[in-house]
Formats: C-alpha cells, structure tokens, sequence
C-alpha cells in the first residue's frame, strides 16, 4: 500500500432510546463535528466521506446519504455508502481507511449511525422472505440455538452469559455517552424473563439512536495531533449463511479475519500483545465465543475467561471497555463504536474507561447470521 | 497508482420481469459467466464487492442472499455498497490499488418488477420536508426537464431524439428491453406521463443482474489481451435539495470528469447513465462531450433500466467495446438519487 492510516479524530453522539432532541442530520452532525474538531479541522478540509449505516428500512429512507449529503458539507465532494449488514460500521472504517492507504485521499471522514427510534428494529429483523419459512422473531430468535451450542459444546457454567451482563454494564456506567447505564448485580441480572432460552432480556442489547464519527488521514496529515491511532492492520471475510456442516458457533470467516489482521500487525500471541478489545457482543453469550474465534482463548475454554474475571477493566484481558453493545446499540453505528473505541483506548482518551498504558487494540463487528466479519488492530505506535 | 482493469463483463438481458426467484438466482449465472469468459473461478478472486437496495425486493438485508449466489467457501473478502453496482467496481478499485490482491470480482442485481418504482424512489428524498409531497421519480425529473426548457438550452423534440437514438442503437443490443426505429414525430404524440416528459423520454423497469472481474497490473494482461484499463475514476454529489441546484447543469458530473481525466484525449465513445433523455444532454455538456462521440452504442439506460444495475452495465457496455478493440478510450458513466445528485464518472483506455 502507498500510505500509511492514523485515526486522529473521534467523536460520538450520546447514544439513546430516542434522541427527539435531534434530527437525522442533526444526530450525525454531532459526532461528525466532534471528530473533525478533536482532528483540528472543518468540513472544509475533508477530501471524502464514507458513511456506513445498517438497512435503510429501519428509517423509511432510501439511501440516506444522498439526503445526509448536505449535513456533511458533502458537496462537490465524494461521498460513499456501505452496507454489510451489522458489521457495517466495521466495514465502513476499513473502506475509508483503504482510501488513505490506497493514496486516492489524504483525509477522510467517516460516519455511522442509526436511528432506530424510527421504526421498530426487532420486526424490521424478522422479515419474511418469499420461499423461505419464517422461523424467527428478532435477531435472537437466530441466535439462541447457536449459543446453546455453544453451552453444550464447552459445557459452559451457565451464569457465564449473565456475568458478562454484569460486567458490561459496570463498564458502561463510566462511559457518558452509553445508553444504558443500569448498575446490575448478578442476581438482578439473573432475574430478568427469559426472551429466547438461554437469552433473558438483561443479556440483549438496547435498540439505540446514536452516530459515530472518525478522521482518517494518511501520515504527513496524521501530524496534526500529538497522539494518532496508526491502523496496523484491516480485515474483512464473508461465508454464506447456509450449508451443511457450517459452524456458526465458531465460524471460520471470524477466524480467518482476525488472522489476517494480526499477520498485517505482526502478533503472534494475541492475549499477550493486545491490550484490550472491543467486539461485537449483541448477546451476552457472544463475548465467550468471540474469544476463541478470535484467538484470545482456546476452543471451549472462553467462559472461563469471563467466569474468572478477566475480560474486566484493570484485569489481564479487557473486553468492552466501553460498556460494548450490550450497553449502546444504534445498528449502523454499532460497528464502528468497536473500532473507534479501540482508537481511542491507543490515543490515551478514553477517560474512566480507559485501560492504563494500552497500546495495541482490536475493534471487532460482525453481522447477518455469524458470516460477515471486519476487524482493525490500532497502534500508538506507528 | 497501480494500473487496474476490467477484463471480463456479463449481464442477464433486461427484461421487465424476471423469473429467477431470489437474488442467488439473478447473482449465479452472471458471476460464473464473468469468471469462466477469462478462465478464472471464485478461488482466483481477491476481492468480491456488490451493490443492490433493500427497496426493491422490499425487505432489510436481501443482499445477505446474494452471497448464497457465490461460492463463498472457505470465506472470502466481501463488502457490499447500497449503491448502484458501479459504486461497488470504484470500492474494488481501491482495494485493487493496495497491491496485496490481483483480481476482483463486482456484481450487482436488481429486480424492478417487485414493485411500483418510481414512488419508492420518493424515498431517496429528504424524509421531513419532501417526502410527505409524494414526489416520485418522474415527477421530479419533469421538474429538471421543464426547467431545462425554460432556461431555453433543449426542446420537447430534443428529449425525443436523444430516445429515437438510443432505441434505435438498442437495436444491436441483444440484452436491451426497448429497442427500435422510432420516429421523432410519433414520440411527440405520446400522452405525457408527467409534462414535459413522455413515456418515451423515460427509462422502462427492468429486471436484470450485471457481473465484471477487474484485474490489476501483469494479472490483467494474463486474463484477457487487451484490458480495458481505468486510467481515470472519480465520483462527486452536490446538494439534496432540487431548490439548491441548477438542475440544467451537473456540476458533479463536470467535477468528477475533469478528476477522471476525461478531457485528457479524445473520447471514442460513452455510456451514459441518463434514466430520462433530457438527461444525456445535461451529462454530454457536464462531461464536454462532443457531437463526435458515440453516446450510448448500447442504447443506454432509456433501453434498459434495471435499478442498481443499469451503472454497472454502463461500465460493461464501454469495457466490453475496448476489450473487443472496437474503441480505443470510452467514458463510462453512473448516476444515483433524484436529478442526476450524485456522478461517478471512469475512462477506459486500450493499450
């Protein structure tokens, strides 16, 4: 690649059931001019724009960005729309940061949202498809089976799914932009009705409203900050979602993507050099399979993990430092939360959630039915 | 810059209804077919991106089954754009410019007989102020047209020629919906759909699905023997709102132009992307084409309009002459939103 990427600008909205105060343009301008300011520009000095949201159904417009166009100070400018369902936001800052690298662009804004107050997201994700029998209600209705799986497959202690509830939203009670922040004990968490068994609905992620925002920019532009997050390595895979003998409790696209990012980074031995990670944990039970389809502990051996307490701030592995998605939720934005969250925590700026001295971090998304995957590892160090 | 290019295009013919089922249906035939012309299968792909809108088949997340079109296994390198196909080949471009793959694999599918088109396109306007006015698609490209006539730069005879043209190329297009010798005269007495625009002066719904492999460098010279190298991509948009814009013009196809490179040579022939005639003859001024070049061989969008595709298609039609040493530099062209808002302009070149 002909150039180097450096996150030198983040900005989030606070994120929440419905943010009325706010119009579309409005939700996005926030985190967008946060982001430009943290990277000491303006609108004016953005060469292109990638933003990335998740089906446009969920606020009733087609192809949003030609109507966000004006609230980006988008025009005579490029300005380009992904979609890879919830691994959008993932997807969305790796293909602005290949614009960078690549050497088509120097600074690149780029931005994610939902507002899913618009409309109602569970139903919005039980659509009905012609040929096909409809078998679920909401993304959990999808997920359960492979979490219970998962439970039979590790023999897993079954509190594990809660004592990441619990965890995460202890988490997301020092960060001011999360949704929720519910200060849950263990019990409390315990007591919730179940939803879709073994998911209760203290372990499901919020429905949010919120937009996310970063600056990417290549290395003579990365001077204008003292601490960029230098992107050491980006990835996407992709499986499709049936066939016989795929497993989706452990799928080979989330393994060979996070592979592939820490070859470009150079690690060896994730648990020991990445610092700490944000993943994309929609249901609580997700942290302890991500651990092992992304190499952080060895197949069945993830809820130990957590069951110790070692995927908590100040511990050995920090995951969900901001609190994840358990604690914030806006689909489209969802993704690249992880990844700028991960950006953060290198820059130093990740205020009460910040993990003391972190240097490499992984920013992790994934979508459809556990078949799309992104991931970036970020560096203070170039 | 790394040099890439297309090497390989298919399409299913656009008809206004398809009976292939679901997206794996219109993605399979179309994808192996561009891989196969070039001797190539998914395991040769680095790089696979796609584009489509969930508003057509009317469902969030119907791209998800085009994947099940693919032999993505084991897993490959995937994204996808809710833009037009065309959107999909710029974002291959640039992963094609990282040096780390060779080759690249676009797609696009769209199935406009799932539902009543020009009122979901309604839906690209500005939710709060416009939508609730139920501007559809043809309605606000009527505004562009009259607008044109006022300013005194076209006539209703004008729109009629660019489609008597455009039929009448189609007639050589074996994939084209709406083909044939019209007369100027007789579309002139058609029924207006919406003043100043008659049915003729509209792009027709189609159904169809669109594939081409890109190859960078050495890669591209292996696959076919004369590529048809991008030595030019860029795309620009301009504000949302029609009362911000002088709708007679297209500043952002102009822009994206000069940064592609266009006026660099002498353009053989371009594939426009107009889905109303009115609109070829904004672009043709925007993109400084002369009445030498040839504008739509294959009968552009106002002979077939498959939504998502039709950009894609465009970029098909100008390759394939290149790759079939017919034209020496072509100009392929791709329009999204109301009014020709957002442009994405490519040159093509032969050796």
């Amino acid at each position: 690649m002909a150039e180097q990427c450096a996150v030198v600008g983040i900005g989030q909205t606070k994120h929440r059931e419905s943010r009325r105060d706010v119009s579309m343009p409005g939700l996005i301008r926030i985190a967008a001019l946060e982001a430009l300011e943290d990277a000491d520009m303006t609108f004016k000095d953005v060469d292109a724009i990638v933003i990335g949201t998740a089906p446009d159904m969920f606020e009733g417009i087609m192809m949003p960005e030609l109507f966000l166009a004006d609230a980006l100070g988008a025009a005579g400018k490029p300005i380009f729309r992904v979609h890879t369902a919830g691994s959008v936001g993932g997807s969305t800052a790796v293909v602005a940061s290949h614009l960078v690298q690549a050497g088509v662009h120097e600074k690149v804004l780029t931005v994610a949202f939902e507002k899913q107050s618009e409309s109602n997201a569970m139903w919005a994700l039980s659509p009905a498809i012609p040929f096909q029998p409809q078998l679920v209600a909401g993304a959990g209705g999808y997920f359960a089976p492979l979490i219970r799986s998962y439970i039979r497959r590790a023999d897993a202690h079954p509190d594990t799914g809660c004592m990441v509830a619990v965890k995460d939203r202890a988490h997301g009670m020092l960060n001011p932009h999360a949704h929720l922040h519910l200060d849950q004990s263990l019990e409390e968490v315990k007591a919730a009705p179940m939803l879709w068994d073994p998911i209760r609905y203290s372990e499901t992620c919020p429905s949010s409203d919120g937009a996310v925002a970063m600056v990417l920019v290549n290395q003579q532009q990365a001077k204008r900050v003292k601490n960029p997050a230098w992107v050491k390595g980006t990835s996407v895979r992709t499986e499709r979602t049936f066939f016989a003998g795929r497993d989706q409790v452990n799928p080979r696209a989330g393994q060979q993507c996070a592979k592939d990012v820490y070859d470009q980074a150079g690690i060896t031995n994730p648990p020991v050099e990445i610092d700490c990670a944000e993943i994309y944990v929609p249901f609580s039970w997700f942290e302890p399979m991500w651990l092992e389809n992304l190499g952080f502990a060895e197949e069945g051996l993830g809820w130990k993990m957590t069951m110790e307490g070692k995927t908590k701030l100040g511990a050995d592995m920090p995951i969900n430092m901001s609190g994840g998605v358990m604690c914030t939720n806006p689909i489209g934005a969802s993704g690249m939360l992880r990844f700028a969250e991960a950006a953060r925590q290198v820059r130093g700026t990740a205020d009460q959630h910040q993990v003391d001295g972190a240097k490499v971090a992984l920013g992790h998304a994934f979508g459809g039915g556990s078949q799309f995957f992104a991931a970036w590892i970020v560096s203070s160090e170039r | 810059m790394r040099n890439v290019a297309i090497v390989s295009f298919a399409q299913l013919p656009s008809v206004r209804v398809s009976h292939a089922t679901d997206e794996a249906e219109l993605v399979q035939p179309v994808t192996s077919q561009a891989m196969k012309q070039v001797g190539i299968t998914q395991d040769d792909i680095g790089f696979t991106c796609s584009g489509s809108t969930d508003y057509l088949p009317g469902r969030p997340f119907s791209f998800v089954a085009a994947v099940d079109g693919l032999k993505a296994w084991p897993p490959i390198r995937e994204s996808h754009v809710e833009m037009d196909g065309a959107f999909a080949l710029y974002e291959a471009w640039v992963r094609l410019l990282h040096g780390d793959i060779d080759t690249a694999l676009v797609f696009s599918f769209g199935k406009c007989s799932l539902g009543p088109v020009p009122d979901v396109l309604n839906l690209q306007n500005d939710p709060y102020y416009v939508q609730p006015l139920g501007l559809d698609s043809i309605s606000a490209a009527a505004l562009q047209a009259q607008a044109l006539i006022d300013a005194g730069k076209a006539t209703e005879r004008d729109f009629a020629e660019v489609a008597v043209r455009n039929r009448k190329n189609a007639l050589g297009n074996p994939n084209a919906q709406i083909k044939g010798d019209f007369g100027v005269d007789e579309l002139l007495e058609e029924p207006y759909l919406s003043s100043p625009l008659r049915k003729s002066f509209c792009s027709p719904l189609s159904d169809s699905a669109a594939a081409i492999v890109l190859a960078a460098g050495d890669a591209a010279k292996k696959l076919t023997k004369r590529p048809a190298w991008i030595r030019g991509i860029d795309h620009r948009t301009e504000p949302h709102s029609l009362g911000q814009r002088d709708l007679t013009s297209s500043p952002s196809a102009k822009l994206a132009a000069e940064k592609a490179g266009v006026g660099k040579g002498k353009v053989d022939l371009a594939e426009l992307h107009a889905p109303f005639a009115h609109q070829e003859l904004i672009l043709r001024e925007a993109l400084g084409l002369g009445d030498d070049v040839n504008v739509n061989p294959s009968g552009g969008a106002l002979a077939a309009n498959s939504l998502m595709t039709a950009g894609l298609i465009r970029f098909g039609e100008a390759a394939s002459r290149v790759l079939a040493g017919k034209a020496d530099r072509a100009v392929a062209h791709t329009t999204n939103g109301v009014c020709l808002q957002h442009n994405l302009v490519a040159v093509l070149e032969g050796e």
